[in-house]
């Protein structure tokens, strides 16, 4: 963080001389060509239709990309040019145009350093290069995960028993996206070489490179604190300790567990469970049983999902050295996983009991949690990777129904009072709500 | 690497490590904080990649002589007559990756161990190297304004 800001203000000095030539020449063939390395048919075509702008074909060899390189000047107005190819070698040049730049490994003089070819991958220089950095900071906060999150929460806020208030719903949202997006950032940091080993985590921008670990730290940061004090001051210090926990819990007890005990589904499954605890507390400022149920019912869930996730990563598990329950408990992991969808059944039939919802949830949400319920017990006596994977699909459309569901069958506020069992202080606005 | 360039390159991923080489810039005028630091990452790397080819290596090789064995238990051969390699399903090497994993638990506790107190110092040498840059350029700054 600290560089690349650095790098911003910065003036005439040679150091940063390429970056401001970089900035000049760049354009939006950058971003993409950044941002889909690896996708090389996203690669070809970009470069397709780029070969007319910087037409030098190239007949030679892999290596000859580094002989182009050595003819660049630091001084000279493109210095990065993207590597033209023949069609022949498209396939086969990921080249120079993915750069990323370490934060601490700028000078200003070249070196000659020796150059070592791969047989079927290129070297990148690690340059940061600041069209990439959006995309790569998404990837580190695993912002379709924060997406997910913040939704959690947001059903949390939903569900509370007060009024719809805009601003703090956008400020309780906002928050835990932030705490989110650091807790993840700080999971990765940890992870690096463990990352690089399994299959579904090798291309994680610590892993490649793209960023450096402090830029990642410095990320982390600046988005967890402002988010917490987001929280805190923007909403409530409940909300905000809430926050400030789950990271802690994430980062420095689930990360750490994966590597040391079995029980590490255990703390992540509360990890998961927090964010709607949140967006209740958030909306109502007190934990009540409601929250608590909320919790409740995405901790159950977690089971399911995570347990079937896991059937089908053994391999890479038991080689990256993590402890889970479907390498070493096999028979646990599947029992467990169908204990907490039955339990899904349970919560559901608690909720009107708890004036969250109306009777009608408990019937309307059977079928579901019935269907993923059956998905589990196949899982537990098949114990085979298409029962795991199932169990998995099942569990990312189970989840946002029945939110969805308890939504709809939330005890409206105006039935609330007609009891006479507002939460307290409540009075006031439920007689707005009244009001044309 | 090309002769001219100024930073650190990253490789395609080591067939046997995973880990991808780096292959670190030595600035002319390196500061001694900068070359604590530049061989804290090298030694962080030789350290990452003699483990994890050694441990890779270990589990592909642990995990041939169990399938033959296992093979071999039930009257198969690795090569059967159809000239497809019988192998083992998912559930067969379950047995297989649990032992790995129990066995070489103590190893990656070390490892881990090891891991985080180097991860740690290098970014905070990455911390240092980065503000004392910051503040060579400010003074660099306000000399020239």
């Amino acid at each position: 963080g600290l560089f690349v800001w650095h790098l911003k203000s910065a003036g005439a000095r040679q150091v940063l001389c390429p970056f401001l030539h970089l900035c000049r020449a760049g354009s939006e063939r950058w971003v993409t060509f950044q941002y889909f390395n690896f996708l090389k048919r996203m690669y070809v075509t970009q470069h397709n239709k780029d070969l007319s702008q910087r037409a030098k074909p190239k007949s030679d060899s892999v290596a000859s990309p580094f002989r182009e390189l050595q003819r660049l000047d630091q001084e000279k107005k493109v210095i990065y040019k993207i590597r033209p190819i023949s069609p022949a070698h498209q396939p086969l040049s990921e080249t120079s145009s993915g750069e990323v730049k370490l934060a601490a490994e700028t000078d200003s003089s070249a070196t000659p350093v020796r150059a070592e070819p791969k047989d079927d991958r290129q070297w990148k220089e690690m340059k940061l290069r600041l069209e990439d950095l959006p995309g790569i900071l998404a990837r580190l906060s695993k912002i379709k995960l924060t997406a997910l999150v913040v939704s959690t929460a947001s059903a949390g806020f939903a569900m509370a028993p007060i009024p719809f208030d805009l601003t703090c719903f956008l400020l309780a949202s906002l928050g835990t996206g932030l705490a989110s997006c650091a807790a993840n950032s700080i999971n990765q940091f940890f992870e690096v070489p463990f990352d690089s080993n399994m299959n579904r985590t090798k291309n994680r921008p610590l892993v490649r490179g793209q960023i450096s670990p402090l830029l990642a730290v410095c990320f982390a940061a600046s988005c967890g604190v402002p988010g917490i004090a987001l929280l805190t001051l923007g909403v409530n210090p409940l909300t905000g300790a809430l926050g400030a926990f789950n990271i802690f819990l994430y980062t420095c007890c689930y990360t750490p567990m994966k590597r040391m005990s079995i029980a590490n589904t255990w703390v992540g499954a509360v990890v998961g469970a927090i964010p709607p605890v949140m967006g209740w507390t958030a909306a109502t400022g007190t934990l009540d049983a409601g929250a608590l149920l909320l919790g409740g019912i995405l901790y159950s869930w977690q089971f399911p999902h995570f347990n079937a996730l896991s059937w089908g990563l053994r391999e890479d598990y038991s080689r990256g050295g993590y402890c889970m329950m479907s390498v070493t408990h096999p028979g646990l992991c599947r029992r467990v996983a169908l204990r907490h969808c039955l339990a899904l059944i349970g919560l559901s039939a608690v909720a009107p009991v708890l004036d969250v919802t109306t009777w009608t949830f408990p019937v309307v949400s059977l079928p579901l949690n019935l269907y993923i319920s059956y998905l589990a017990f196949r899982f537990y006596r098949d114990a085979d990777r298409s029962s795991s994977r199932r169990l998995f699909f099942c569990s990312l459309w189970h989840l946002p129904m029945l939110l969805l569901v308890m939504f709809t069958c939330k005890k409206s506020l105006l039935e609330k009072e007609d009891k006479g069992d507002l939460p307290g202080g409540d009075q006031g606005r439920a007689m707005e709500m009244r009001l044309p | 690497p090309p002769a001219h360039s100024c930073n650190d390159w990253i490789g395609p991923p080591d067939k046997h490590s995973n880990l991808r080489p780096v292959i670190f810039y030595v600035p002319p005028k390196e500061s001694p904080l900068e070359r604590r630091l530049r061989e804290a990452r090298q030694e962080a790397q030789a350290c990452d990649q003699r483990f994890w080819a050694r441990h890779n290596r270990a589990f592909c090789k642990e995990k041939e002589e169990f399938i033959y064995s296992r093979l071999k238990a039930k009257g198969l051969d690795r090569g059967a007559e159809t000239g497809q390699k019988a192998t083992l399903n998912a559930e067969e090497m379950a047995d297989f990756y649990k032992e790995f994993l129990s066995k070489n638990f103590r190893k990656h506790m070390q490892y881990n161990r090891d891991w985080y107190k180097r991860n740690f110092t290098i970014t905070f040498l990455m911390g240092q190297v980065a503000l004392a840059r910051a503040l060579r350029w400010l003074r660099w700054k306000k000399k020239n304004v």
